[in-house]
């Protein structure tokens, strides 16, 4: 399967600030790849300079085929991009928002307006479609931006942070839509600060931060990277936590999690159910009342904060230096 | 389709948006009709009763002044229009079309050169009304009108360039009323720059906007005998002078411009 996007070492700073720290990624042709990491981490940059709006400072990027810097212009006939800040114009309606994209793309006036209408009734927008935007919700904004993204149907979509800001029930249905999307083969380059969404729509997730991938994988790889499974437990009372602190000590694997308000463990494991099984009965031999037990995989927070975690220590260290 | 054709298609459909902005938004629309009527209006009755000129009457020596006036103003729109638009994300989805580049400022200022011909429809008609009067033949009425259309649009690069450097709607405002007011007033527009002290004299009838006040007046046959024209070379050959300027405001501003936006555009 050829790759739709390939990003090589792309280096930007602005004044002292490096935005962009030797990103790398490479996305197969029909597939989604999600870029999850915090604000400035470099996200926003890295889809600027795929969608030719920044010219890094260093490395290289194709998308398409195309040279990201050298063939700009033609790339642009083969991208679609929806941004974190909804880019349509608040006086026009829906429908001539479409349209004015349309003919910008050079679909000629009456294919415009057909597209125009073909989309609105995809994005149930048919009935808001001929109202200004200006009284448009935060959720049909983005539905209309993703709209204009898609008017010429392009073989890569650069979404960045669709759903940020959005209510979950408006979050929920943005997400149906651009499953579809992927369904019907485009590839997909995501960026989002939320986990959930990350392990919802993306095939393959980079985990950003200071301006380079520092994790790459399926959610479940990430998952495993972090290592095992959590064991989670709660007790009846602020000694009983106390113990389980000291015994089950030497089989965690990683930092051990305890909440004194709701009297809960996390315990990092390997083994599976075999070591929940084993803590069980050190907790028994202890005398200890446990409420509730449960083995968990970890989370995409959990690989997000064991990671990210590290990678900002690091970070200072650099800067004190 | 050729780069060139691109451009005007592409710089088409940009006035189209922008010329439907403009009638949905009730703001600035005031400012294309109801401000000049209201300036029209007030200076012919309050100033017109006060002053009199030797041999014509002062709303017949006014009009041009206000037509100016109004065509500096509403040049503005282009540079504000555009600091909004610098502060949406609307520029970035246009940068990521396989559109022409050019194709934003020119729609922009297209769209400006369509409000300014509305503005100077609506005040040649209340000008009318209130007894200004054209005394030359229709060929010359007709130049008169597109000396101005032609300095509207070279004003408004002006406006782009200087919203482009400036960037933000607010700042972008306060230095347009600031530097406006003072470049019609230090003119001829309201009263005759003869009359002026020492250096104000000098800068009136060497500004450009005396220039085509001037050359209009002169079109439009809104002059007297009894007021001798003043002997700056600009203002003894206002109607070429008035073109002149115009096309060097468009060789200086409209590259300047079109660099401005594209650094402004790529950060």
């Amino acid at each position: 399967m050829p790759d739709a996007i390939v990003a090589e070492g792309l280096v930007k700073k602005y004044g002292d600030v490096v935005a962009l720290d030797g990103m790398e990624l490479t996305v197969p042709e029909g597939t989604v790849f999600g870029l999850l990491g915090p604000n400035g981490a470099g996200k926003t940059t890295t889809v600027r300079i795929l969608t030719t709006l920044l010219k890094p400072d260093a490395g290289h990027a194709k998308v398409a085929g195309f040279d990201v810097v050298r063939d700009a212009r033609r790339l642009r006939a083969h991208i679609g991009v929806s941004g974190q800040y909804a880019a349509v114009d608040d006086h026009l309606t829906g429908a001539e928002n479409l349209e004015m994209v349309g003919r910008l793309y050079h679909l000629g006036v009456k294919r415009a307006k057909q597209r125009a209408r073909e989309l609105l009734e995809r994005f149930d927008l048919t009935e808001a479609g001929d109202r200004p935007v200006q009284g448009y919700s935060g959720g049909m904004r983005r539905r209309l931006d993703l709209a204009g993204a898609l008017v010429v149907s392009p073989p890569v979509l650069f979404l960045d942070e669709p759903t940020t800001g959005l209510d979950p029930r408006a979050r929920a249905s943005l997400w149906d839509v651009i499953s579809e999307l992927v369904t019907a083969g485009t590839t997909v380059l995501l960026t989002t600060q939320y986990m959930e969404e990350a392990d919802r729509l993306a095939d393959r997730i980079g985990v950003v931060d200071h301006g380079h991938v520092i994790a790459l994988g399926t959610a479940d790889e990430l998952k495993d990277q972090v290592g095992g499974d959590r064991i989670e437990l709660s007790v009846t009372s602020a000694a009983d936590l106390e113990t389980v602190r000291w015994t089950l000590a030497p089989l965690a694997v990683g930092d051990m999690q305890f909440d004194a308000t709701a009297l809960r463990a996390t315990i990092p494991v390997t083994g599976g159910a075999a070591a929940l099984t084993t803590a069980l009965g050190h907790l028994a031999a202890e005398r200890i009342t446990v409420l509730d037990a449960g083995l968990r995989r970890p989370t995409l927070d959990d690989v997000f904060l064991t990671l990210t975690g590290h990678e900002a220590d690091e970070k200072i260290k650099e800067t004190v230096r | 389709m050729n780069a060139l054709q691109m451009a005007l298609a592409d710089g088409m459909t940009i006035t189209k948006r922008n010329a439907l902005k403009i009638k949905r938004a009730p703001d600035l629309l005031g400012g294309v009709v109801l401000l000049p009527i209201v300036l029209v209006l007030l200076f012919a009755y309050v100033f017109g009763s006060m002053i009199d000129l030797p041999g014509m009457s002062y709303t017949e020596y006014l009009l041009p002044g206000i037509f100016v006036m109004t065509i500096t103003t509403s040049a503005q729109i282009t540079g504000y229009t555009l600091t909004l638009d610098l502060q949406k994300g609307i520029f970035d989805r246009f940068r990521t079309l396989p559109m022409s580049p050019s194709a934003v400022l020119t729609g922009q200022t297209f769209s400006d050169l369509i409000t300014n011909v509305t503005s100077i429809v609506t005040m040649a008609l209340v000008g009318l009304l209130v007894g200004w009067r054209i005394h030359t033949s229709p060929l010359e009425a007709a130049l008169g009108f597109l000396v101005l259309l032609l300095f509207a649009y070279a004003f408004s690069w002006v406006t782009a360039t200087v919203a482009l450097a400036l960037r933000t709607p607010e700042v972008f405002n306060n230095v347009a009323t600031i530097v406006s007011l003072p470049l019609v007033f230090l003119s001829n527009a309201f009263v005759d720059s003869a009359r002026l002290p020492g250096p104000l004299k000098v800068i009136a009838e060497w500004s450009p906007i005396s220039t085509l006040i001037q050359g209009t007046r002169e079109l439009f046959g809104n002059t007297s005998p009894a007021m001798p024209v003043p002997s700056a070379w600009p203002l003894q050959h206002a109607v070429p002078a008035s073109i002149l300027w115009s096309l060097v405001l468009l060789v200086v501003f409209v590259p300047l411009a079109t660099r401005l936006y594209k650094r402004a555009v790529s950060q």
